[in-house]
């Protein structure tokens, strides 16, 4: 064949778009046919926007501002620096948000690990929240991969299960809530892909020679796969463009390996009480593969679930002189280093496992100076010269 | 000799490690999943092509195979899926990598119903799968955030490195260090208000899910009823 052919072929595979007879069920149709027979409220995007393509085409709305940041617990918990970046780079970018304390988990984590719990109750947790959101006039930001899985599952089951619908309702009625859903489920990370040039703008660090892999969340865009955004410019949209496009648009050299499709090895309940099988999965099927195929900097990823298990996985398998060692962090994290955040004081990496000193250096960040500061503040905290650090600590 | 069926994938009792009930007690227990709403959404048959099995982390490590469930289930194979739930079902990393299947199965989704039944029967698969998984549960119906600060304790994951220690030494300072003011909480993930705390407990109990915790752990069920009926007292709301 001759390679004007083969240029041919190619060419016409340049975006990969599924024709609207063959895309997946678009649930807006159903939603909106709700709300006109006053089922259920719809919570519309407003102000400015951005529209990002989705795995089957359709366009989805990301709100830039006026967020409702619904936290997750196993990262303000366990990884206090992913939650407070998302929150810095909203506040360095000039958007206003609302960091409510009337939240609950979605609970998810319990359910998949546990199962002590049911569909109407998962339903109701979820609903309830995003009717608190609704009252502040703020639109929910998931923070969470699962909650943002888990949540598109529990719209698809309210959306078409009128029995469910009406049980939940009933509870929300006890609770003096109406039945909520928002037009779009948005996760952080679709956020920061729809304001990725804006931060790229911003970054006052060179990213260029930072080698990236980039580990995507199951939970991200295997549940409920079409909401996910697939970008034909990145990786020809054949895989989530969500932290990737990130990478890119920050000019990092985004490196790719041959298991990305794998789950990380969290597993739920294993992560907690069976942790022989996460720190295996995580380390023979992710780590070593991602080392000896693309030999990165630093692993980005999306969830709670996935930078837990990928970063704390690494500290037994050195004893067994595997070949890991490599940073794990989330990408709003990263991008919040590139555009100055203190290492400590907002990307928070004393409360992660591995070694994240090389990496910062390859940044131009004097992590020793950092420490140096971040003990400072905590010398004053201990005097009891301050109760707190606060933004404007941390901005000084 | 022992009993068995000629299902090539049952193990034999010695080998299965629990204890074999009449085919009715499994007829109910396996009705129960089916009846459940979502099963007819999870399952369209098995075109036996194996790709769930290769996308699957579980199986790689266990003794596996998403497409064991699917066909157990899609066979209606009672004896099996009764099997698969004294076992099987609490190896599923519930990561649903298996939603790539060609015929639109969800195995992993299939599993969640199996699970919720194992739990609400209290079957001793349950019991034993979430032996150590009792606190969590205490933490999220009580708090609404599953994991907290103080649960980073050296003890508790020994393989996670020494990192742990120093925050389980530094816990409350640099909790207070978190610029989000929601954040300096040590027994929860964020500040939740009481009025949340309370509407969760009204969902917790008018959904039947706080029944379900009797069936596991009836000690962690008696603490959570009294918390939770005392608060919703104190607010004057009645179930």
């Amino acid at each position: 064949m001759s390679e004007g052919a083969v240029s041919v072929i190619l060419g016409k595979k340049e975006k990969f778009e599924r024709s609207p007879d063959r895309r997946s069920e678009d649930f807006h149709e159903r939603l909106f046919e709700l709300e006109a027979e006053g089922e259920l409220v719809v919570q519309r995007i407003t102000g400015d926007f951005v529209e990002v393509p989705t795995k089957y085409g359709i366009m989805k709305k990301i709100q830039k501002s006026n967020l409702w940041h619904h936290k997750s617990c196993g990262q303000c918990g366990h990884i206090p620096g992913y939650s407070t970046s998302i929150f810095w780079l909203m506040r360095k970018l000039g958007y206003d948000y609302i960091d409510p304390e009337d939240q609950t988990s979605c609970t998810a984590w319990n359910y998949y690990a546990s199962a002590t719990s049911n569909q109407a109750a998962q339903a109701a947790v979820a609903v309830r929240n995003f009717a608190a959101a609704y009252e502040t006039g703020n639109f929910p930001l998931i923070h969470c991969g699962t909650s943002y899985g888990h949540y598109k599952e529990v719209r698809s089951e309210l959306l078409h299960d009128a029995a469910l619908r009406q049980q939940v309702t009933k509870v929300l009625h006890r609770l003096g809530k109406q039945l909520v859903l928002p037009e779009e489920i948005i996760h952080y990370s679709e956020w920061l892909y729809a304001v990725r040039d804006e931060i790229s703008a911003r970054a006052v660090r060179d990213v260029s020679g930072v080698a990236v892999t980039v580990h995507p969340a199951c939970h991200y865009y295997k549940l409920v796969e079409g909401d996910a955004i697939f970008d034909p410019d990145v990786y020809h949209g054949q895989r989530t463009a969500a932290v990737s496009g990130l990478v890119l648009a920050l000019g990092a050299d985004l490196r790719s390996y041959s298991t990305f499709f794998d789950c990380c090895g969290f597993g739920f309940r294993h992560i907690l009480v069976q942790r022989d099988f996460t720190r295996s999965f995580a380390t023979l099927r992710k780590i070593e593969v991602m080392k000896e195929e693309a030999d990165p900097d630093v692993v980005l990823t999306h969830d709670t679930g996935c930078v837990t298990a990928l970063d704390k996985s690494q500290f037994a398998a050195q004893a067994h002189e595997r070949n890991v060692g490599v940073p794990v962090m989330s990408e709003a994290q990263f991008a919040a280093l590139a555009m100055g955040a203190h290492p400590f004081k907002v990307a928070q990496l004393h409360w992660h496992s591995t070694n994240y000193r090389p990496l910062l250096e390859k940044m131009g960040i004097d992590w020793e100076a950092a420490w140096a500061e971040f003990q400072e503040d905590a010398e004053r905290l201990k005097s009891g010269g301050q109760e707190f650090l606060t933004w404007a600590d941390v901005d000084a | 000799m022992p009993a068995t069926t000629l299902d090539p994938y049952m193990k034999r009792d010695h080998v299965a490690g629990h204890t074999d009930v009449e085919r009715g007690e499994k007829e109910r227990l396996i009705g129960q999943v089916m009846a459940d709403s979502r099963f007819g959404d999870y399952l369209y048959g098995c075109y036996e092509c194996g790709i769930c099995v290769a996308a699957c982390p579980s199986a790689r490590f266990y003794d596996f195979s998403p497409r064991r469930i699917a066909q157990a289930a899609a066979r209606r194979d009672i004896d099996l899926m009764f099997q698969q739930m004294q076992e099987d079902i609490w190896e599923c990393s519930q990561c649903f990598s298996c939603l790539r299947c060609p015929r639109g199965n969800n195995p992993g989704g299939v599993i969640t119903i199996m699970r919720e039944v194992a739990v609400k029967e209290g079957l001793h698969s349950a019991k034993e799968a979430l032996a150590g998984y009792s606190r969590i549960i205490y933490k999220i119906m009580s708090t609404g955030t599953q994991v907290s600060p103080d649960m980073l304790q050296p003890d508790a994951f020994p393989d996670w490195g020494p990192e742990v220690k120093d925050v389980s030494e530094n816990l409350d300072l640099w909790r207070r260090m978190l610029p989000p003011e929601t954040m300096h909480t040590t027994t929860t993930g964020w500040q939740v208000a009481d009025r949340t705390l309370v509407e969760l407990y009204v969902i917790w109990l008018e959904t039947g899910a706080l029944d379900m915790i009797a069936q596991v752990d009836q000690g962690i069920h008696m603490i959570l009823e009294e918390i939770m009926e005392e608060k919703l007292e104190e607010e004057g709301i009645e179930i």
